[in-house]
């Protein structure tokens, strides 16, 4: 999977790190590394990317970019694809559109958009190609959307053009959801400025009556002020107001009562006694209060609705920066790239390292080590050779593979995983929100009331029992009631986006804030993911030799070493030679060098005077020997997070019953466990995903209490979403972050506390919230038994108790880590 | 007074007319990118692009 970069979807963020202490590359600003200054030059240039940029945009008089005060600095490394499956004909049919003039139309995800001039790049250099007509870019998705004529330029060319200016290409996997969203999101800004204007026209009709009721007024202006109001109510009750009703009736159909049935109530009864009322020309009409009531529960849907939609597409961006690309092998030997999905059985592929696998498969040739963690969480990587099946998704480390392909697309493991994963979400029970359970018990309280203060008045006054029953239906209304949980979350939501945190859904707050079970994966939640050097034992001087032998490994151990010692020079090394499951010898400096596992590094090599101590259990041991002597040892593995213990202990003293569950070796599993402090129970290794689910499942039919999975891989997607609330954490599988309810763009376990922390104090503001709303509604209630209510009364309460609930939301800190 | 008869439907329509080209406005897309045309502005001194939106793409064209 590629390592995913959460300044990709939050481009107003991009770090700006300079070191600019002597010269500085024209294009991009950055530092120029030593050997690369060209004494006397104009220009110069950290990379040959930033070189190629500048001489695309200098060639065409594009120089104006130099002048803009606000620039990208990070330097361009084009990824050398060719991109060629962006013109095969499944990729055309999967993303391109064709619009009527013949030309076609894409969405493109781009990397590495980040400020204004990147608007400027990419939309004008792609139009120095001939034949593309336009590129339109929108920055806070970083998506660009191109037309072209197909006929004059082919997608591949403009995609190689986007890359050599360093904002590498991908296919937006979201477009169909894209316009429905798109069609729903205007239908609601519709209705909002709708019924916005009607309830500010109603509340001037409005002014005008109250202004009149105390001073006197010409019956003939109050008759029509009246009228004009009626008329004015009329369109915001049908258009945008419709949805409460069309709510509500589903509501009533599944026999559930939803927040929108007492709303709905309170509208058509209020609607038909105002009406009435009009007619009638006597008593108060209420209509000021219902509109600015639907206009209020809007914004407040509109507000959720638009938080929770900014997180799903987050994760969706993740999404479309997986691979697409197969490099197919035809029977006379040529490779091409065709897009995964174009991939059928019987097709042979070549893998090369680093790369991920595109389908299910048998290894036809070549020798080579898979890390098959997305699929089965196991932290060590496992050789392949001929005859191995091999799964779509594991990602070849070593060396170039040829896999027949046996399954691929919709067939293949991970695709089948995928399935169940989505099943188990469709299964999941709705969290019903606190404020939906409430409408239950409210609306069978207001009718109760109703019918009292109809009976009391019925035997004091029967000429105003209805009056006063209607009064106490309409002035309890639930505005703020159904207004309070939406902000609340709302805010909460975008808080949380602020500090990383993305949440696709209010529910998962409410549920997060009660303790209960939390399953924490151990590959990439727990740990970093990552292999690294956790142990060394051996003369400095030996490092650079290692290093120059693994600088050009795509294998694990090799990425570890680099990754320790990130500075040191690496002299050149010759005649390496990569054994599999073994190591690598070769010659660096004229020294035969060995580095490797320590059986084959020991049949190598003769014991020195340096004997390296026994690395802890759950490392992986590596050797070094250099001219036959071994003179170092290592211990590389996946470290515990540094926070990964705090964080644990932290969710506990909050009730927190965690627990690891893992596809990994039980031995290193309970080595973290142990680090953690967790008790000795807590720890299962070893989990398939199936295992994985079935864990989960077990454990929610077991306690009412909420259960959360917290994972990174494809092997936890099912879990996930089998769970009460499921998280995805930074750097996870795409599928993953599909199925998750939350997802933390920070790495480790710190966000995690933090996300309870979070839904434990929106929890509180929401309380808060239905308080205020209660109380309201009791004062209403009792002026209206009372027969005490009049419509200056009601007009009042109404608007009052929604503005509490607004601003108690917007004050509320649920969410801290927005700093930025 | 009587003008109150004329001058309050004539207000009324004056909404109208405002409501409808606030939902045309949105049915195009006015409001769908808010942060991209305020950054694009910048750069548009030498050169000018009225383009209109793109027309939106067909349901299930993709």
């Amino acid at each position: 999977m590629p390592a995913t970069d959460p300044a990709a979807f939050a481009p107003a963020l991009g770090a700006h790190r300079a070191p600019r202490t002597a010269v500085a590359c024209t294009h991009c600003a950055l530092e120029v590394p030593g050997g690369l200054v060209e004494p006397g030059a104009a220009h110069q240039f950290c990379c040959t990317g930033c070189r190629a940029a500048y001489e695309i945009l200098h060639e065409h008089g594009l120089d104006q970019y130099y002048g803009f005060g606000e620039r990208r600095e990070a330097s361009v490394t084009p990824s050398g694809r060719t991109y060629e499956e962006f013109d095969h004909e499944a990729f055309q049919k999967l993303y391109v559109r064709g619009l009527p003039d013949g030309r076609a139309q894409v969405d493109l995800y781009l990397e590495g958009i980040h400020c204004a001039s990147c608007v400027w790049l990419v939309e004008r250099v792609p139009l120095l190609l001939p034949g593309v007509a336009r590129a339109d870019l929108e920055i806070r998705r970083s998506l660009a959307r191109v037309e072209w004529d197909p006929t004059a330029v082919p997608l591949s060319r403009v995609a190689r053009m986007l890359d050599s200016l360093g904002y590498p290409p991908h296919p937006f996997r979201g477009v169909q959801r894209d316009a429905v969203r798109r069609r729903e999101d205007r239908a609601m800004l519709v209705r909002i400025g709708v019924s916005g204007a009607i309830a500010g026209n109603i509340m001037l009709a409005a002014f005008a009556l109250y202004a009149g009721w105390g001073g006197g007024m010409e019956h003939r202006w109050e008759l029509f002020f009246r009228w004009v109001s009626l008329l004015l109510v009329t369109p915001a009750l049908v258009w945008p107001g419709r949805i409460f009703f069309a709510g509500a009736w589903a509501a009533l159909r599944t026999r559930t009562l939803h927040m929108d049935v007492p709303v709905a109530l309170g509208l058509a009864v209020g609607y038909a006694q105002g009406a009435v009322n009009t007619i009638r020309d006597s008593g108060p009409i209420y209509f000021d209060g219902l509109a600015l009531l639907i206009f209020l529960l809007l914004v407040g849907r509109y507000l959720q609705q638009r938080g929770q939609r900014a997180a799903a597409d987050g994760a969706e961006l993740l999404y479309s920066l997986t691979p697409s690309a197969a490099r197919v092998v035809d029977a006379d030997g040529g490779a091409r790239m065709v897009p995964a999905e174009a991939l059928l059985p019987g097709m042979d592929v070549d893998v090369h390292p680093g790369e991920t696998l595109p389908a299910d498969g048998v290894v036809t040739a070549g020798q080579s080590q898979l890390d098959t963690s997305l699929l089965t969480g196991e932290s060590h990587p496992v050789s392949a050779g001929a005859g191995t099946e091999v799964f779509a998704g594991t990602v070849n480390l070593s060396s170039p593979i040829r896999v027949r392909v046996q399954r691929a697309g919709e067939s293949s493991r991970v695709a089948r995983l995928l399935q169940q994963v989505e099943e188990s979400g469709r299964r999941r029970a709705p969290v019903v929100e606190t404020a939906n359970r409430m409408a239950a018990y409210f609306v069978a309280v207001v009718l109760a009331l109703a019918v009292i203060t109809f009976v009391i008045w019925e035997i004091r006054d029967p000429a105003r029992a209805v009056d006063n029953a209607i009064a106490l239906l309409i002035v309890t209304c639930p505005c703020a009631l159904a207004l309070s949980t939406p902000l609340a979350v709302s805010m909460a939501i975008g808080r949380a986006a602020r500090a990383g945190i993305f949440i696709k859904g209010g529910d998962a707050l409410e549920t997060l804030a009660r303790p209960g079970r939390m399953v924490l994966d151990k590959t990439g939640t727990v740990t970093t993911g990552r292999t690294a050097l956790v142990q060394w034992e051996g003369p400095d001087w030996v490092r650079p030799l290692v290093l120059a032998l693994e600088a050009d490994s795509a294998h694990p151990v090799a990425a570890g070493f680099r990754a320790a010692w990130p500075r040191l020079a690496v002299p050149p090394a010759r005649d390496s030679a990569h054994a599999m499951g073994g190591g690598i010898s070769g010659f660096v400096n004229d020294r035969a060098v060995v580095v490797g596992a320590p059986a084959f590094v020991r049949a190598r090599a003769r014991r020195g005077a340096m004997v390296p101590a026994n690395v802890a259990p759950g490392l992986t041991p590596v050797l070094v020997a250099v001219d036959g002597e071994i003179v170092a040892g290592a211990g590389l593995g996946d470290p515990v997070r540094p926070e990964a213990a705090a964080a644990v202990a932290d969710l506990r003293r909050r009730g927190w019953d965690v627990t690891l569950l893992s596809g990994d070796a039980p031995a290193v599993v309970d080595a973290v466990g142990r680090a953690l402090a967790l008790p000795a129970g807590a720890c299962t290794g070893g989990a398939s995903p199936e295992d994985k689910l079935r864990v989960i499942e077990e454990a929610r039919r077991r306690s009412p209490r909420p259960v959360v999975m917290v994972g990174d891989g494809v092997n936890d997607a099912a879990a996930i979403a089998a769970a009460s609330v499921g998280v995805g954490v930074h750097g996870g599988a795409e599928a993953c972050l599909a199925t998750a309810d939350i997802y933390l763009t920070n790495p480790g376990l710190g966000p995690l506390v933090e996300l309870v922390d979070g839904a434990e104090r929106t929890m509180r503001v929401i309380r808060r919230n239905l308080l205020f709303s209660l109380l309201y509604n009791v004062v209403g209630a009792s002026a209206a038994m009372a027969g005490a209510l009049n419509p200056l009364v009601a007009a009042l309460l109404m608007p009052a108790s929604s503005l509490t609930v607004v601003v108690s939301s917007w004050r509320a800190r649920t969410f801290r880590g927005g700093a930025a | 007074m009587s003008v109150i008869y004329i001058v309050v439907p004539l207000a009324l329509l004056v909404v109208a007319a405002a409501v409808a080209a606030f939902v045309w406005a949105a049915n195009r897309g006015q409001f769908d990118d808010l942060d991209t045309p305020a950054v694009r502005m910048l750069h548009d001194d030498e050169e000018h692009r009225p383009l209109p939106r793109p027309p939106e793409p067909p349901a299930g064209a993709a």
